[in-house]
């Protein structure tokens, strides 16, 4: 068990509380452009996101799809670096100090700059969370420790392939939230299957006590609102970086956040108002 | 006097052949980094591959597809003209290049495709560099009436048509990867992410020792009958375990299979042969193990090739099959452990040897196994006449007749 709490702790204590859904946005650092990059996090926080997820830009993207794979090379193409990333978590904390952060990425980038090193100056700029995409749990003992030094929680994805006997291996490790998957396939894939994911939430609410937010192939408002009635919170990634890859300016990016987040979060409060009428009645 | 007894089975006293471990590590190298959707896929593969390795039934049969369709025991051969060319010691090939489908990449499929039909899976999905194992997990699909798909770089497609044509013919799909250097690498993040997709009815025939465990162990374990075969043919014909063993790597699948046998075997030196490219010196080479450093690539801990981010780098060689950033955990395990040594030979030197191997021996060599003839004749120079250097011929050259005509400027 993971003995510290932080952003990420705290804010979904207080989405249990009001009895909010949590949406957790996906962006890819310096993607569309990586001197936007700070405006968009504020604009999605501005228009109801409640955490970050912001991708580390990667050559190599094995379990993301082509919206991803493009907007890091076109990240790579403009110069973004870890050390850039970094910057602009610093940065966005200094306009904002409660929203937490989870960098989403892949190992090798993590270990070229020394886990200690990227612990170390992830924690210093504001980051709250790491999702190593390619660190399943076996291989993580000691990414673990080394981010619980500095107080950061390694968040694992579940699968629909993931057996039981795996959740229960794994809850144990887990910190901050546990990312359920909600379909095999890359980032971005098609088809969400909203029937099949209660018996799976269920099964991981049986094993762990960390909240369960639901990932991978949610686009529409419709699509956020029936996930979010099993799940307490929904991550929006591929769908929103493929808006975004259509922005000319940064003002047409915020425009693209407010609407499109807007939309979703409008959906989300809807499944938030029958959850706590629910539990009036 | 030599024990020389063939070893057919690991002894679990032995800490080198018995690895991976448990958790499917070499020592610090190899492990299991994919995404969670693929973990448990590779939990039954392992627990697959570990039951019909010691399956008496399912080894009869990999053993008569062996004989019957790959064409096995592939003979060893006495090079006597480039021998003498680099005057000391006997350069012996191991003919892989004479196998069904003209490479050693065969060797693996044929066994791979049989733990598919064991597990049910009725669609099977590979990528290729060079083309071989393309077309080696083709061939195997065909024969056994699964769907195939193939994954290759684009660059790959126009430099290897050959091989995409051969693929077409035998039914498979083949599927151009246009993301990152279009080349190998991109291939294998396209299959993974096809097998994330359909991992329910589809089994991966990952082509070379790299990627997530049980792909390394597993792979070796398919090809090591290449070391086996060549172990006791030298016995037989020259009496003794040869001084040294020279093969080519990329991701080292016919390195690993030859090298595996003679792993205890501590006087015999073994040599992997990395493309050095345009030079080490520079950034135009694919020599992971002699010029990279350890990541995260593709599924496991190993020597690789990238930036000072973290970015992994473009590669170059003359040869398909070895321009690849990284190579498989158990090389990096073997070069550290200082088993093993690793060299580079550059695309003009393997040019050379391609040339040379094909005029006096009249057996013209993939450009990859090029690269370990030319190592082989400077190793061989260095040593006496009573010694053996045994070289892993693991592919014959027709698939390059193209690329070596363009170099120089010859339009066929």
């Amino acid at each position: 068990m993971t003995r510290f709490s932080n952003r990420i702790d705290r804010r979904f204590a207080a989405l249990a509380e009001h009895g909010r859904k949590g949406l957790i946005p996906y962006v890819t650092a310096g993607h569309p452009d990586p001197a936007w990059t700070v405006e968009i996090m504020h604009a999605l926080v501005a228009n109801g996101a409640d955490l970050l997820e912001l991708g580390i830009p990667f050559s190599d993207v094995m379990a993301d799809g082509p919206v991803i794979q493009n907007a890091c090379a076109a990240a790579l193409e403009q110069g973004m670096t870890l050390e850039k990333v970094f910057a602009q978590v610093a940065e966005f904390r200094a306009r904002d100090s409660d929203t937490p952060v989870i960098l989403m990425g892949y190992m090798n980038p993590v270990e070229r700059c020394g886990l200690e090193t990227f612990s170390r100056r992830a924690a210093g700029a504001g980051v709250d969370g790491l999702l190593i995409v390619d660190c399943p749990a076996d291989e993580a003992v000691e990414t673990r420790r080394v981010f619980a030094e500095h107080e950061l929680h390694q968040i694992f994805l579940v699968a629909p392939t993931t057996t039981e006997a795996r959740v229960e291996r794994m809850a144990p490790l887990a910190g901050g939230f546990i990312y359920y998957v909600s379909l095999k396939g890359v980032t971005g894939s098609a088809a969400l299957d909203a029937g099949a994911l209660a018996p799976a939430i269920g099964s991981i609410r049986d094993r762990s006590d960390l909240p369960v937010a639901v990932g991978f192939g949610i686009s529409t408002p419709a699509q956020a609102e029936a996930v979010a009635a099993v799940a307490d919170a929904v991550v929006i990634g591929s769908a929103l970086v493929s808006q975004l890859d259509q922005a000319e300016t940064e003002t047409a990016a915020i425009e693209i956040v407010t609407e499109y987040i807007g939309g979703i979060r409008a959906a989300l409060d809807r499944c938030g108002d029958a959850v706590a009428a629910e539990a009036r009645a | 006097m030599v024990e020389v007894a063939e070893k057919r089975t690991v002894s679990s006293a032995d800490p080198r052949q018995a690895l991976p471990d448990a958790s499917g590590h070499f020592g610090a190298f190899g492990g299991r980094f994919v995404s969670e959707t693929l973990m448990v896929a590779l939990e039954e593969l392992e627990a697959a591959w570990r039951k019909y390795r010691d399956d008496a039934d399912f080894q009869a049969e990999l053993d008569s597809d062996l004989a019957h369709f790959v064409g096995r025991p592939s003979p060893l051969y006495l090079a006597e003209r480039l021998t003498a060319h680099a005057g000391g010691a006997k350069i012996v090939f191991k003919r892989e290049d004479l196998n069904h489908t003209g490479a050693h990449k065969i060797n693996n499929t044929v066994g791979q495709a049989l733990l598919a039909r064991a597990m049910g899976k009725k669609r099977v999905i590979a990528e290729t560099g060079a083309g071989q194992h393309g077309v080696a997990s083709a061939t195997v699909a065909a024969r056994l009436g699964m769907q195939c798909v193939v994954y290759m770089g684009a660059d790959d497609i126009k430099r290897q048509a050959i091989n995409v044509f051969r693929m077409k013919l035998l039914g498979a799909e083949v599927i151009s990867v246009e993301s990152g250097a279009r080349t190998l690498k991109d291939a294998l993040n396209e299959a993974m992410r096809d097998w994330v997709t359909n991992v329910d009815d589809t089994f991966y025939i990952l082509g070379t020792v790299a990627g997530p465990h049980p792909y390394p162990a597993l792979v070796r374990d398919f090809n090591a009958v290449v070391g086996r075969e060549a172990r006791r043919q030298c016995v037989e014909e020259y009496g003794k375990l040869p001084e040294a063993l020279v093969a080519c790597v990329g991701g080292g699948s016919n390195a690993m299979g030859l090298f595996y046998p003679f792993i205890d075997d501590e006087d015999v030196a073994m040599y992997g042969v990395e493309a050095a490219g345009r030079g080490l010196s520079g950034l135009e080479h694919a020599a992971s193990l002699c010029a990279g450093r350890v990541g995260v690539l593709h599924g496991s801990r190993t020597y690789l090739l990238d930036d000072d981010a973290g970015q992994i780098r473009h590669t170059h060689s003359v040869s398909a099959g070895l321009d690849y950033p990284g190579v498989g955990p158990e090389h990096a395990w073997l070069k550290d452990s200082l088993r093993a040594r690793y060299v580079g030979v550059t695309d003009d030197e393997a040019l050379e040897a391609f040339h040379l191997c094909t005029r006096k021996e009249g057996i013209m060599p993939a450009l990859e196994s090029a690269h370990a003839v030319a190592w082989a004749i400077k190793q061989a120079s260095r040593m006496t006449p009573d010694q053996v250097v045994l070289l892993n011929m693991s592919g014959r050259g027709d698939k390059d007749i193209h690329t070596v005509a363009d170099l120089e400027g010859i339009s066929i």
